[in-house]
């Protein structure tokens, strides 16, 4: 991909191009009512003064590669996790310093529970439970953990990769610390944690649809274009009040 | 006629509204007392040095509009404030000024027992304002008021029979005359009954570290959350004549009333300059300068605390206290 | 099992939990936080937390501005320690790219934090104690935070939202006899330090409201993942600055406070401890500072190369974590994540105030130090 282009694109407007498949690829991606789709490509365009000089929507971006060690001896937490647990370990990356594994996600609590009980590992303190999105992928998320050991004081991230329906463990019983940020998982991304004690969702209303931290989800809704532009918001109305089927649109447009 | 109607009448309306004129300067005190404490200005833009923020506060709480809950209990939600108020100021009525009758509506023989017996109705309209709001942070407050009043109401009131031993009197006035013939303030013959009572009225009038009924930073404001304007302003009026009715308690029973420092020794004679009443106000001011200090100073007991202090604590001191005073005056 | 047991007396009641929800709109939770609780009279026996209602979405905003830009959002999130969140995200920024902090800086930025660990102390110092009843501790506490928002003014024209950190050092040097303020705040300090002890450190109320409240064992604590002083006030000997230095911390000296007790009571004396201990640091730094530049070398459009890292700083209320994404092509990050220690911390809130009274669950909300704006983000 030409970066150069891009990376001048986004000077130029400030939140044109920052998701590229998002912006361009969602109306073109998802099925929809003819009444809605009439008014999403309005919605998207009428804030821009100007259209996105490409056309065609960019090519997704490939998934990270992890740079693999180069010939560099793994820690003791990761030969002994890979010793204990047979099988689990997919894949050992290092990058600037941090050694991550990436196991599979029907090993995770085997490998989890042998982390936290190993004299080696002795795993006792969950730093983080996060996610990343990458959409074009097979399995799309990236559940990542952050360990240390408050006695041994080294840290470990372990990486789970997962599709939408794929469940994901809860590792609560484990390390309490994760209920919470688990919970955060759940909201933000829509992974599919299971045998959690009290799954709902935490930063967003409960009746929210959508998971924000997906990356197709829709940097701009109605409320943005409202502020913006109101003129552009009511056109958007009058299309969809014309085809009839206000409530759907609104729903489309927020939910997405 | 005149005697019996007209002048107690005067009288009764001079009080009134010399009490309600103190308190609104009493909340300006207290807003300055404070802000210096915490080396602040506090009220400054309202005449010089903010001295009519007294006038224009109670303003401000009368022109407000007065809410009811959708769902309260509408009449005892009215009563409520009146209830706290009333008694409040009804104590008044036996509290001397001065020794000769001018400066009193009454003296009833039974002065004291009056005082303890109308300040109790107080607390009613602290619970049934809590109760009558319908609603969860005043009830909580409600139920923490009553269980306070009653508890300390018994410590106070179990140590003020130690001092009536003493003087033998329930008159106020009889029992100023007793310091003057004795040539000696209570406070030094029976410290510890100073103490227990300073202590449990400040339980009794929700004062800090006592204040649980109306903690803000707990219960939101406790059992007047729910009122406004100037059904607020009553329970606000009522807070604070019953910080003076205790502040001329103490300083009746244990400072000598309207009368001078030490009037035993002459040295100190030309201190009688003043007229008596100059002095009972004096002496009222420096213990609401008291309330006030302790409020800016120290942090608020738990209820449980609380509890256990007045029933461990101060009631156990009073019935020793009560004991030691009988047998010390059927000894001497 | 149909028949109900039969009752012992005829005078039983039948009583009921009564559910009451402090927040969003109260005054001692410290912003927007809201707590269900559940009492049995005034004894908590369950608690729930709702958070998320200044949930602003900065980690979604910030994958769509670029690398730069998103300092200035990071100020947005614990905003009583704005500086603190900078470093934050700049180091791990320059972890990604590998970019050499000068000395300088290193130290420059080690003053800052701990400055901004005093205001942020100063702040749940008043506050805390407000919550408690004890009010001109919270007046005494602000008084003393506007010197160090005054130095910070005076450092990058900012009281509160400083955005005082770039990738690979510092904006801007100090303005000239700056470091002598800042030296003759840190005397000024420890004397105010004293007053606040003498208020309440041996106030027999304090004691008895906070002594053996909310008390919590090593192990839960580490179980439960609290960070800061509330993992220290266990006994747990866990400062990012000792254990994973950053700034200029390997080359300071200074020690970690840790409690006996696990009760808020010792969390407070950590946090006064550690006053003392942040203006022992800025002595040193201030003292020590290097000549020297206070920029590394910095390309000039920041895109590091592909590749994921967390990296955690001591904030004044604990492990601050940033995971960050590149992928390496765009100039913003692909995914950015906070680890915000008050959320972590407030996690362990309804362990707290279990089995404990109404009065108390102020008390702890005070003694883990949230910020709304970190916990909701």
């Amino acid at each position: 991909m030409a970066d150069e282009t891009k990376s001048q694109s986004q000077e130029s407007g400030q939140g044109g191009a920052d998701t590229p498949p998002d912006a361009s690829a969602r109306p073109a991606a998802d099925p929809k009512k003819p009444a809605a789709a009439a008014a999403k490509p309005a919605a998207a365009a009428k804030p821009r003064p100007k259209p996105k000089p490409k056309a065609p929507p960019e090519p997704p971006k490939a998934p990270e590669d992890q740079a693999p060690p180069e010939g560099a001896e793994l820690p003791a937490t990761v030969t002994a996790v890979q010793d204990g647990v047979s099988g689990a370990v997919q894949q050992v990356s290092f990058w600037v310093g941090d050694w991550t594994i990436i196991v599979s996600a029907e090993r995770l609590l085997d490998v989890m529970r042998f982390l936290k009980a190993d004299a080696a590992t002795l795993f006792d303190y969950c730093s983080d439970v996060t996610a990343a999105d990458w959409p074009p992928r097979e399995k799309r998320f990236d559940v990542v953990y952050c360990l240390y050991s408050t006695r041994l004081r080294h840290r470990l991230r372990v990486k789970v990769r997962v599709d939408e329906k794929d469940p994901v463990e809860s590792v609560t019983a484990l390390w309490p610390a994760a209920d919470w940020l688990e919970r955060e998982v759940y909201d933000q991304f829509g992974i599919n944690i299971v045998n959690h004690p009290d799954l709902r969702r935490i930063l967003m209303p409960e009746q929210w649809q959508g998971y924000p931290q997906r990356k197709d989800y829709p940097l701009e809704g109605p409320g943005e274009l409202l502020m913006e532009s109101p003129q552009d918001w009511l056109r958007v109305r009058n299309i969809a009040d014309e085809a009839g089927a206000v409530a759907d649109a609104d729903a489309e447009i927020e939910i997405e | 006629m005149l005697e019996t109607v007209v002048v107690p009448l005067l009288k009764i309306a001079v009080l009134l509204n010399a009490v309600l004129v103190a308190v609104t300067f009493l909340v300006l005190m207290e807003r300055k007392v404070i802000a210096w404490a915490q080396s602040r200005l506090g009220p400054m833009r309202v005449g010089p040095y903010g001295i009519l923020q007294a006038i224009a506060d109670p303003i401000k709480l009368i022109l407000k509009e007065d809410i009811t809950p959708a769902k309260a209990d509408k009449y005892v939600f009215t009563l409520a404030p009146i209830m706290s108020l009333v008694p409040a100021l009804v104590v008044f009525a036996v509290v001397p000024f001065g020794p000769d009758p001018l400066y009193y509506v009454s003296d009833i023989n039974v002065g004291l027992l009056f005082i303890i017996s109308v300040t109790s109705i107080g607390v009613y309209g602290i619970i049934l304002g809590g109760w009558a709001s319908n609603s969860k942070y005043p009830l909580l407050a409600s139920l923490r008021a009553s269980a306070q009043l009653i508890s300390y109401e018994i410590a106070v009131t179990m140590t003020l029979v130690s001092v009536i031993l003493t003087t033998g009197t329930l008159s106020l006035v009889g029992i100023v005359e007793a310091q003057r013939e004795g040539g000696l303030w209570f406070a030094f013959v029976q410290p510890v009954a100073l103490m227990l009572v300073f202590i449990g009225g400040l339980a009794e009038t929700n004062r800090a570290p006592f204040d649980l009924p109306e903690a803000e930073t707990e219960l939101t404001g406790g059992f007047h959350t729910e009122y406004s304007g100037m059904r607020f302003s009553l329970f606000f009026l009522a807070e604070y004549a019953n910080m003076i009715v205790i502040s001329a308690i103490v300083v009746i029973m244990f400072f000598g009333g309207w009368l001078a420092p030490f009037p035993n020794v002459p040295a100190l004679a030309f201190l009688g300059f003043l007229p008596p009443w100059v002095w009972f106000i004096g002496k009222i001011f420096l213990f609401l300068y008291v309330f006030i200090w302790i409020r800016a100073t120290l942090p608020r007991y738990r209820y449980d605390q609380l509890m256990g202090l007045g029933w461990k604590v101060l009631i156990p001191i009073a019935i020793g206290n009560l004991v030691v005073t009988g047998i010390l005056k059927v000894a001497f | 099992m149909t028949l109900e047991a039969p009752r012992t007396s005829t005078t039983q009641f039948d009583t009921d939990e009564l559910v009451i929800n402090m927040g969003p709109q109260h005054p001692s939770t410290h912003g927007v936080l809201r707590v269900v609780l559940k009492l049995d009279g005034e004894r908590v026996i369950d608690a729930d937390c709702v958070i998320g209602y200044i949930h602003r979405g900065i980690e979604k905003l910030s994958e769509n501005r670029d690398w730069t830009q998103i300092i200035l959002l990071t100020d947005r999130m614990d905003y009583v320690a704005a500086a603190t969140n900078n470093l934050g995200y700049c180091q791990t920024v320059e972890k990604l790219m590998q970019i050499e902090v000068p000395r300088r800086a290193r130290y420059l930025r080690t003053v800052l934090a701990e400055l901004q660990r005093i205001a942020s102390h100063c702040l749940w110092l008043g506050t805390h104690a407000m919550d408690i009843g004890a009010m001109t501790v919270l007046l005494y506490a602000f008084r003393e935070r506007e010197f160090v928002l005054d130095l910070f003014e005076e450092f990058c024209g900012a009281r509160l939202t400083y955005n005082a950190m770039r990738i690979g050092g510092l904006p801007l040097d100090i303005p000239p006899g700056w470091d002598k303020k800042v030296l003759s705040f840190c005397e000024l300090m420890e004397g105010k330090l004293n007053d606040y002890e003498m208020l309440l450190t041996n106030n027999r109320i304090w004691l008895k409201r906070t002594r053996d409240v909310g008390v919590i064992g090593a192990e839960e604590a580490i179980g439960l993942g609290l960070c800061g002083p509330p993992l220290r006030g266990s006994g747990v000997p866990r400062d990012l600055r000792k254990d994973e230095p950053y700034a200029a911390y390997d080359e300071m000296e200074f020690n970690v406070p840790l409690g006996t007790r696990g009760d808020t009571y010792d969390r407070y004396l950590i946090r006064m401890d550690e006053f003392r201990e942040s203006i022992r640091i800025i002595r040193q730094a201030v003292e020590g500072l290097p000549e020297g530049p206070i920029m590394g070398k910095v390309p000039r459009l920041i895109k590091p190369p592909a590749g994921e890292t967390y990296h955690a700083i001591e904030s004044p209320k604990g492990e601050l974590g940033y995971f960050i994404v590149s992928d390496g092509k765009s100039t913003n990050p692909y995914r950015f994540r906070v680890r915000p220690p008050s959320f972590c911390n407030l996690q362990g809130l309804k362990r707290l105030v279990t089995g404990h009274l109404v009065a108390d669950v102020v008390a702890l909300i005070g003694t883990i130090d949230i910020v709304l704006g970190e916990v909701d983000r």
